[in-house]
């Protein structure tokens, strides 16, 4: 009988509940749609701005060099930057940003030059710009092949070999495994989402269960009939657990499917720097499920915390405005574990929110510490048994269903 | 079959301190007769049928509903009664019939046996031309039979109204009452509220006149209008109740 209508209440909720067109979107819509359209926004902005910068021909002037007709002609030929005639107020000209950058080459380079020493060229800039930086970028390099050549040429003049000044040669490899990269790159977004969607794919459907009952009367025909209290506090949190897991797992779906594409996409390389591999953001399927596991308690936390504050609402607003407080809470400690520093340790791993917060960052890399594991899973657990009893308590209580 | 023995209620209030809603009730209604609760409003009737109904446990004392009592058998209690009031209204999103199901299948009905039952009582009550459209659509007469469907249908020995007809339009009370008499007829235990004089003298067998929280006086419509010598219930009813009217709003 118990379990029988235990299911009875939690079917009839559903039944309810994907006719409700609020608790489809919250619980289907907005996970699904929210990351590909925050990333998709975040990376297009990103590579908007970065490509253009990178497209532009940068236009530079050249200071001096009026008697290094070699230096100055090479640099005019250099097709990524466009030379335009000195003007005097080319100084004033970088920090309007009329043009990028200014070359400074000192008197006689070329004759100099030939001799041994020429000296420094300058390259003004507009410090922390990004296009006068690229353009700095362009001509220091352009420069530093020129300086190459000429060394070889000097080098072959006296017969020596190339190697003479260049004993060995420096490379920079990343041998992160791809998964971890892409756990270090997301794991603090990921656990951030993660409470975030639990809570939120709970909060509708627990309000509508609840306040919402009250404030439509269905309240006192509900407790006409013979089901225990007990039996339908358990069969709305069902309904409530139910809709917080699927928001947090399509979630995790839609951040898969939304890394996988951006993978595909030439975004990620255009943002990388030059030569260096496109960031893999794929993560594995284990990350993915560890932390789905890890949703669980947590899902049983919000929807039976949720429950319990919605309870006491008579209507709808009533009870949003006693829950909008409760998200900033929440949040609070999700973002603390997405600064840089924060990580587990014993104390940290019994702090709710905090802790699953932390652990999802490690699982997505995925590092395995399992005694933290089993720790936060049972410390969570302990959290949501006692948020899911203190439900069942307040719904025996008259004044609080019946608050007027 | 109900009897009320000494029931007692009382609330805390910030504004009043302790409120005693229902104070020392007792009563007896029998099968196939209906006793009609009748008093102003915030007299007590609503807490009465409330702790009845045992969607509010007494503070003290108790009742038996068909044997059960209310307050160490509440589950079964409510198995045995159909509670009906103005409040109790009906899931937005549910059909009619599933409506009537979902309340059949908390009553314990297997699958066979609610079907037939839902049937019957549509085609007794003429719904079935509403039967799959959702309750928020249906029109007020409408509701007012599904909710009589939903209090049907596990067709209880008792049943419990609640000022039924409270904000109805003539018509559907008019169901209302045709309903209640119709539940007499089975051999239904019934218990009605309600601060309507024409309702009492229409259908009750028994009245019961409540004022803060007390039952003032009980009989037949004859012992009433004997007992205090007046022809008109409502003269009757302010002969009774005028002492002890406003006596909660001096304390």
């Amino acid at each position: 009988m118990s379990l029988r209508n235990i299911g009875i209440v939690y079917r009839k909720e559903l039944t309810e509940a994907l006719r409700d067109k609020r608790t489809l979107i919250t619980t289907f819509l907005v996970p699904l749609l929210l990351i590909p359209v925050m990333g998709a926004g975040f990376t297009g902005v990103m590579s908007m701005v970065i490509g253009s910068a990178k497209k532009e021909k940068p236009k530079v002037m050249i200071v001096g060099g009026n008697d290094s007709p070699g230096v100055v002609e090479a640099l005019k030929q250099n097709p990524r930057i466009n030379v335009l005639p000195t003007a005097p107020d080319w100084k004033n000209r970088v920090i309007e940003k009329d043009i990028r950058a200014a070359v400074e080459i000192p008197g006689g380079f070329d004759k100099n030059l030939a001799k041994g020493d020429a000296g420094t060229i300058k390259i003004d800039i507009y410090g922390g710009e990004l296009k006068s930086e690229l353009a700095a970028g362009n001509i220091d390099g352009f420069l530093k092949e020129y300086r190459d050549s000429i060394t070889a040429r000097r080098l072959q003049a006296n017969h020596l070999p190339a190697e003479l000044l260049r004993p060995f040669q420096v490379k920079r490899q990343n041998i992160a495994p791809p998964e971890k990269e892409a756990g270090a790159i997301l794991g603090g977004i990921i656990a951030y989402m993660l409470i975030f969607m639990c809570l939120n794919g709970a909060m509708h459907p627990a309000i509508d269960l609840t306040a919402g009952e009250k404030e439509r009367g269905t309240m006192e025909t509900i407790l006409s009939s013979p089901v225990s209290r007990t039996h339908l506090v358990l069969g709305k949190f069902l309904l409530v657990l139910t809709a917080s897991l699927i928001t947090a797992m399509l979630m995790m779906f839609s951040v898969q499917v939304s890394t996988a594409a951006l993978q595909k996409s030439h975004v990620l390389g255009e943002m990388a720097e030059e030569g260096e591999p496109a960031p893999q953001l794929a993560l594995r399927p284990a990350a993915i499920a560890s932390v789905i596991i890890m949703a669980v308690p947590l899902s049983v936390l919000f929807s039976a915390g949720l429950i319990t504050i919605a309870l006491f609402a008579k209507s709808h607003k009533e009870a949003q405005s006693y829950i909008a407080p409760l998200m900033f809470l929440v949040v609070i400690p999700a973002v603390a574990a997405m600064l840089p520093g924060v990580d587990l340790t014993p104390k940290l791993a019994v702090v709710p929110l905090l802790n699953v917060s932390l652990l999802c960052k490690e699982l997505v890399t995925g590092e395995y510490h399992w005694n933290y594991i089993g720790l936060i899973f049972a410390s969570t657990c302990v959290y949501a048994a006692g948020a899911l009893f203190l439900a069942v308590k307040m719904f025996q209580r008259e004044s609080v269903l019946f608050r007027s | 079959m109900i009897e009320a023995l000494n029931l007692c209620k009382r609330f805390r209030d910030k504004k009043r301190g302790e409120v005693r809603a229902v104070d020392g009730v007792s009563f007896t209604c029998r099968p196939g007769e209906i006793y009609g609760l009748l008093g102003a409003n915030g007299a007590g009737k609503t807490t009465t049928l409330r702790m009845l109904a045992t969607i509010l446990e007494p503070t003290e004392g108790t009742a038996r509903l068909c044997g059960h009592d209310i307050v160490e058998h509440p589950e079964k209690v409510r198995a045995n009664c159909g509670f009906l009031s103005t409040a109790t209204a009906l899931y937005p999103r549910l059909t009619a019939q599933e409506m009537v199901e979902y309340f059949g299948k908390l009553n314990g009905l297997d699958s066979v046996t609610l079907k037939k039952r839902i049937d019957e009582i549509f085609e007794r009550l003429d719904m079935n031309d509403f039967r799959d459209r959702r309750c928020d659509l249906l029109s007020t007469g409408m509701k007012q039979k599904t909710s009589i469907a939903r209090t049907l249908v596990h067709d209880p020995p008792v049943m419990i109204f609640d000022e039924p007809t409270l904000g109805l339009d003539i018509m559907t009370a008019r169901t209302i009452i045709e309903f209640i008499r119709e539940c007499r007829d089975r051999q239904k235990t019934v218990i009605f509220s309600t601060h309507v004089m024409r309702e009492v003298e229409k259908l009750c067998d028994i009245v019961g006149i409540i004022q803060s929280g007390k039952l003032l006086a009980e009989g037949t419509l004859e012992q009433l209008r004997q007992r205090h010598g007046e022809n008109d219930l409502e003269e009757i009813f302010v002969k009774i109740v005028s002492p002890h009217y406003g006596a909660q709003e001096l304390v």
